[in-house]
């Protein structure tokens, strides 16, 4: 057994690392997290360039279809670092989410076509699923597709819907089963609508499709299993910035409790304030465990997959919920302040847990797996 | 024991329903963050002058200060019944439910009569300026200079935190007039004319986005000796009354995230069927049923004490302690429910207007606002159970001697 990433996958992160720190400071997330309207710089164009650069978006992208194709444990180390940072770029919608649905259901001509594109970042994609309430979990969209291929319906939310180039949209062919549709957001009959997100240093948007023509991709006798899989692999990805970003708050939390005096000693001296940052570093330690066990599981193709995927979401996105909110707790007012960061933290820990749909999807999806 | 009114109860709490049935705007939206706007002050101002002229406003109060000698429970049967509705008394509850008392209990016989009418009509805002940059939850720790010229005091320093303070128009204030004490021990009260020369008061952004509570600045700020609350250096005994009932107070309306929920779960589809026949749905939602239950019934236990005279003890610490985080769980575990959508804060848009998302995003000030849960605890422990205190490094040590606040330069 060697449970740990390699020293040329460290060297990968501590490059992510620097090159954020750098380039992606918190001020940076704020300037899109406080833009004046919805509609403008609802990324940060000069870190996505830059990263698309260092070629982060195609790590895991086969090298014949355009990418580095490095391999997932890459992937995830860069993933823990977005996490960390907070950066404001569309990552998880165009590699976790789009990319990986492409590689899955693709067929050969559209693998050619796009994945060198969302590789380069002259492309952002992403993934049209969700229908207002109904949420990603429950493939039974409303949108159609007509026999001549095409779209019309409604998505919402879609994960920077306004700004992407390339959708995968979910909707009922002709036949009555659910596929997937390849739908490039200048077609026909697209409109968009962006929506405030409860982190706004990311974008959604409402979609619309009326009579859009739309390209499907390969089918499988059982759409559910199709997107169960995209979702497993989904959830390591963004398990690892989960981690990320529980240990961001961590972080902070114990450099501000060491600092921060009441009673004439440091807070971080009382044992209520210890026991927090004691609970939170456990919290995080299961999830990180869960997610490499997520990663080997990834990378390997194992057919641990969906359990190893399942165990990483879950812990993950308690750990972030946990330790951005305690985060925030361990701040006093401050931490209740606009102007401090704990709050940005606890608005994505939301928006990663919304993604990918309830935790008991995933609950659910565990047992069966397992027992 | 009788958990039922008593016939007279009965009566009154009648009259009371109709009264609000015939007089509350019900379409109005319960918005707890709704303390931003200048129009919600006219709306909540307008609502507070009707229930004083109806009667209904600090009821307990003696008549001559604008109450009318009512009893304790009848306010409580009050406070119940105008809590099932979406009214607006956020701007009024820390003069009414903490600054109030003070006055009764150390203001003179002209400043009762003065003051406490106009603050019961919502005449007068008031704020709390107890914290400071360095100085919250060890509140005794407090900086704010009063010095003694003749007949006055002249203030300088700075308070934060302070809830209302843009609109207020009187404050009670807790300043240190004796450095060279103990840090309890050199404190003083006074309240004060916020409008005044040499005040400033700058509001902060908070984490939701709303803009509710402020920094106030005081430099040179004169207060006459009249102004003083309770003894030179004995402002902490004055607190403790002010905390007590802040207490009180908040724990009868400490929000916990309930009444939205179980209106909204019982409404909410999953996969197409109501959410509600789902098992782990089912079970979570009946856990909040019994920890509200458990709230209510605390809280009715803990009234019927002080409408017998008792007054609020620590045990009031548990509303709060209870409600803040239950408030923050029911709201992620709403956004949870909602999937994809729950990330989404557009109103009209959103399930109850957005409501969850909202509570999720204010729900860390609860947890704070008036006392941490932290501190709460510490307060159960030491104060209820009787356990041995913490140590406290900083006792009988002289104020000037002590760290405070933050030393790492942030
Ligand atoms: C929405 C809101 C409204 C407010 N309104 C007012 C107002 O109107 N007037 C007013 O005067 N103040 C007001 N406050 C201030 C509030 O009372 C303080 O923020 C609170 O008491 C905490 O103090 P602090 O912010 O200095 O945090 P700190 O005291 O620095 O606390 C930081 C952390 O240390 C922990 N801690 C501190 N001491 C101990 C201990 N002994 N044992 C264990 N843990 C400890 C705390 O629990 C917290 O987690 C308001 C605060 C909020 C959030």
């Amino acid at each position: 057994m060697n449970f740990e990433f390699s020293d040329d996958q460290k060297m990968i992160q501590d490059q992510a690392r620097g090159f954020l720190a750098e380039h992606s400071p918190l001020s940076r997330v704020r300037e899109v997290l406080e833009r004046e309207s919805l509609g403008d710089n609802s990324y940060d164009r000069d870190v996505w360039k830059g990263l698309l650069e260092l070629g982060w978006a195609g790590v895991a992208i086969p090298e014949e279809y355009g990418g580095l194709g490095m391999g997932y444990l890459e992937l995830c180390v860069i993933a823990e670092e977005l996490g960390r940072s907070l950066a404001a770029v569309p990552f998880s919608s165009s590699v976790y989410l789009a990319a990986e649905a492409i590689l899955l259901a693709g067929t050969d001509v559209q693998k050619k076509q796009w994945l060198p594109k969302v590789a380069s970042g002259e492309v952002i994609a992403s993934l049209a699923c969700a229908e207002s309430q109904g949420g990603i979990s429950v493939p039974g969209p409303s949108t159609s597709a007509s026999s001549t291929g095409l779209l019309t319906g409604n998505k919402r939310p879609v994960c920077d819907g306004a700004i992407a180039d390339l959708l995968v949209v979910s909707a009922i062919n002709a036949n009555g089963t659910v596929a997937w549709y390849l739908v490039t957001a200048d077609a026909n009959g697209v409109g968009r609508e962006p929506l405030q997100c409860i982190d706004p240093s990311r974008s959604m948007a409402s979609l619309s499709f009326d009579h859009t023509p739309a390209e499907p991709m390969l089918a499988r006798n059982n759409s559910n299993a199709l997107h169960a899989e995209l979702m497993d692999r989904a959830a390591v990805l963004f398990a690892f910035e989960q981690v990320g970003g529980a240990q961001a708050c961590l972080d902070m939390a114990r450099e501000y409790t060491t600092q921060r005096y009441a009673f004439g000693r440091p807070i971080g001296s009382f044992q209520a304030l210890k026991h927090k940052m004691a609970d939170m570093f456990v919290a995080i330690e299961l999830a990180r465990s869960n997610a490499y066990y997520g990663a080997w599981a990834l990378s390997s193709s194992s057919s641990s997959l969906t359990e190893a995927a399942a165990v990483a979401r879950i812990s993950a996105t308690d750990a972030y919920y946990e330790c951005s909110k305690e985060n925030m707790q361990a701040h006093g007012g401050m931490g209740y302040t606009w102007e401090l960061d704990c709050h940005l933290y606890y608005r994505r820990a939301q928006y990663l847990a919304s993604l990918l749909g309830r935790q008991a999807y995933w609950k659910d999806r565990l047992i069966e797996e397992v027992a | 024991m009788d958990f039922n009114d008593s016939p007279e109860q009965a009566e009154f709490r009648q009259k009371v329903i109709a009264w609000l049935d015939e007089n509350v705007d019900k379409k109005a939206s319960l918005s707890t963050g709704g303390m931003e706007s200048e129009q919600a002050l006219i709306e909540a101002r307008a609502w507070q002058n009707k229930i004083f002229d109806a009667g209904w406003a600090c009821q307990t109060w003696p008549k001559e200060y604008g109450g009318r000698g009512a009893s304790a429970i009848e306010q409580v049967i009050w406070s119940q019944e105008v809590s099932k509705y979406p009214t607006r008394d956020g701007f009024f509850a820390i003069g009414i439910g903490n600054c109030g008392p003070a006055i009764m209990l150390y203001g003179s016989e002209d400043q009762k009569r003065k003051l406490l009418p106009r603050m019961a009509r919502a005449d007068d805002i008031w704020c709390q300026m107890f914290s400071e940059p360095g100085a919250g939850s060890d509140v005794a720790g407090l900086k704010t200079r009063a010095e003694k010229q003749g007949d006055k005091w002249i203030v300088n320093g700075q308070k934060i935190w302070t809830s209302q303070a843009q609109y207020a128009d009187y404050g009670v204030l807790l300043t240190r007039t004796d450095p060279s004490l103990a840090k309890h021990k050199g404190l003083t009260m006074f309240f004060l004319d916020m409008k005044q020369p040499g005040v400033e008061v700058r509001p902060i952004k908070q984490a939701d986005g709303g803009q509710a509570f402020n920094e106030v600045f005081f430099t040179d700020v004169e207060i006459p000796d009249e102004q003083r609350l309770g003894d030179v250096n004995g402002g902490w005994g004055v607190a403790l009354t002010v905390l007590m009932n802040e207490r009180l107070a908040i724990a009868g309306v400490a929000p916990n995230g309930w009444p939205e929920y179980w209106d909204m779960i019982r409404e909410l589809q999953l996969d197409g069927r109501p959410a509600l026949e789902d098992a782990e749905v089912r079970r979570k939602t009946a856990e909040w049923y019994v920890k509200n239950a458990g709230l209510k019934n605390a809280q009715a236990r803990m009234l019927s004490a002080v409408a017998k005279g008792g007054i609020p003890g620590a045990e009031a610490s548990l509303g709060k302690l209870v409600g803040a985080p239950m408030c923050q769980d029911i709201s992620r575990y709403a956004l949870d429910l909602f999937a994809q959508s729950g990330a989404c804060t557009e109103e009209q848009l959103s399930i109850m207007n957005g409501q969850f998302q909202k509570a999720y995003l204010y729900a860390p000030g609860l947890r704070v606002a008036g006392g941490t849960d932290e501190v709460m605890r510490n307060i159960i422990a030491e104060q209820v159970l009787g356990l041995p205190p913490d140590v406290r490094i900083d006792k009988g040590v002289p104020f000037n001697e002590i760290q405070a606040g933050n030393q790492g330069g942030k």
